[in-house]
């Protein structure tokens, strides 16, 4: 960034980011139940320790939303023993126990038991406008006075229903009983292993922690998922999704909401800052994280296009310091294209984004010569990518 | 500054603290901590040189993972005693005995 910080003013910076970003969006409602995925590294860590400490200022400036945490052990995809797995899990929980959210804990495996709902998008609610927000930050903050008022206050948070964040939430961690079955474990193994490429492998995990993640939020009745992705990551995943021909759906995959599951919106909190702010905040003020080895650990520049595009802005940066933050500030510029509702069109099972089809085949000369222009309603417009 | 316990094998020689975070740690045989003595020699060690040496003595595999050409692979962070290393010169960082170095990848995700 070319800016030089003392410790506090770091600090300042890194924690008003933060809240600008949800303050801006106005997409959080007072009392909402929000999970955060957490996978234990740096930036997902980074985001639910600021959470953690947002939820404990005055009043004013306190975060309002109702927070769980969901960890993912994918062991299994990345070809762990049980034992190293057991032992990361260890670490995890010691953190977990100490944020008193609820925390479900959830293997890979548990993939083979999704309902086949999970790939139906689900009714919209429709997103509320600003009007709505002020409505019920107002209506909220009316609750709580009135509470006081009848001298009802008991804990900060009793407002927000049965969600104590201040008690600690062993009940409510849902930890598995025990490790999953062998059997899963191991159709799990194939079906990595199965997978040719590590460009494929690594997006065959994205897909599935992506539908499991959901899942745990909508049986648990959260309307939002937080996750951690981080500026320096999302300008990757701009550049990698393009290379993968994502091209169209690159509004939703990098933008700060994603609304293509419908009841659920996830939303990318961490977007505006650096790993390199991660990794110095994390440091700085010893935010807990747990180191876990993935499918790409190790791995060659070369080995997939994630890798590769990562070394390519990564080496680019190093010298000219404004590429990360012009791709990202390009990513904001996307627009995504007017939605008609979940019925318009297929979707794709796998990223459950609108197939990206042009059912005219007006691109085609064919195409184009048996249009008849006076016919046909003008093509709905597409995202601009 | 008072230092405490210095360097006795030989005049000029060094004592470092090398760290490693973020997955780094996997290039070192997962060794987080690493205390070492660089030997005196002619010009002052600087941050290069120490690269040069943690190739040659410390990397127990992939160095490519780890450095680049005479610098550290892009997305490694260098912190010298918690302040960027560029803030310091970066290469040129003159070392000093008991100096902290540390090592975060910030390429390993979540």
């Amino acid at each position: 960034a070319g800016d030089a910080f003392c410790r506090d003013c770091f600090r300042a910076f890194y924690v008003h980011k933060f809240r600008a970003v949800l303050g801006k969006n106005r997409l959080i409602f007072p009392g909402e139940k929000v999970l955060l995925a957490w996978s234990g590294g740096p930036s997902s860590s980074s985001m639910v320790w600021q959470v953690l400490e947002g939820l404990s200022q005055d009043s004013a400036k306190r975060l309002r939303f109702v927070p769980g945490v969901v960890y993912v052990d994918e062991g299994a995809a990345c070809g762990r023993s049980r034992e190293d797995r057991a032992k990361t899990l260890t670490d995890v929980r010691q953190i977990l126990q100490t944020l008193g959210f609820p925390w479900p804990i959830v293997t890979l495996e548990e993939v083979f038991a999704l309902p086949p709902s999970v790939l139906r998008c689900s009714a919209q609610d429709p997103v509320g406008t600003m009007g709505t927000y002020k409505v019920a930050v107002d209506s909220f903050l009316q609750q709580q006075r009135t509470l006081a008022a009848e001298g009802l206050r008991g804990s900060p948070s009793s407002a927000q229903g049965e969600e104590q964040p201040s008690q600690p939430c062993t009940q409510d961690s849902q930890d598995p009983v025990g490790p999953p079955p062998a059997a899963q474990t191991e159709a799990l193994s194939q079906l990595f292993n199965s997978v040719k490429t590590l460009t494929a492998k690594e997006e065959l995990l994205q897909t599935l922690r992506t539908h499991l993640i959901l899942h745990v939020a909508r049986t648990h009745g959260y309307s939002k998922v937080m996750t951690g992705d981080s500026c320096t990551r999302l300008a990757i995943k701009l550049m990698t999704c393009l290379a993968l021909g994502r091209g169209a759906f690159l509004a939703w995959d990098t933008g700060f909401s994603d609304e293509r599951h419908g009841d659920v919106v996830v939303v990318r909190p961490m977007r505006e800052h650096t790993l390199k702010e991660v990794a110095f905040y994390n440091r700085l003020f010893a935010v807990p994280s747990v180191f876990t080895p993935a499918v790409d650990t190790k791995a060659s520049e070369k080995a997939s296009i994630h890798r590769l595009m990562e070394g390519f802005l990564l080496r680019l940066q190093a010298q000219f310091p404004s590429t990360v933050s012009t791709v990202y500030r390009t990513s904001e510029k996307l627009v995504k294209a007017p939605r008609d509702g979940c019925a318009a069109g297929p979707r794709c099972l796998l990223c459950m984004c609108s197939l990206d089809v042009d059912s005219a085949d007006s691109a085609t000369a064919f195409g184009a010569q048996t249009q008849d222009f006076s016919q046909t309603p003008p093509p709905t417009p597409r995202a601009k990518a | 500054q008072s230092r405490l316990g210095f360097c006795r094998s030989s005049p000029g020689c060094l004592s470092l603290a090398l760290l490693c975070r973020g997955g780094a740690e996997l290039l070192f045989d997962g060794v987080k901590k690493h205390q070492v003595t660089l030997p005196g020699q002619e010009e002052p060690w600087v941050i290069r040189d120490l690269l040069v040496w943690i190739k040659k003595n410390l990397l127990k595999e992939r160095p490519e993972l780890f450095i680049q050409g005479d610098s550290v692979r892009p997305g490694i962070l260098v912190l010298i005693n918690d302040a960027d290393w560029e803030l310091l010169g970066e290469l040129d960082y003159q070392l000093q005995d008991q100096d902290s170095i540390l090592f975060i990848s910030t390429l390993h995700g979540g």
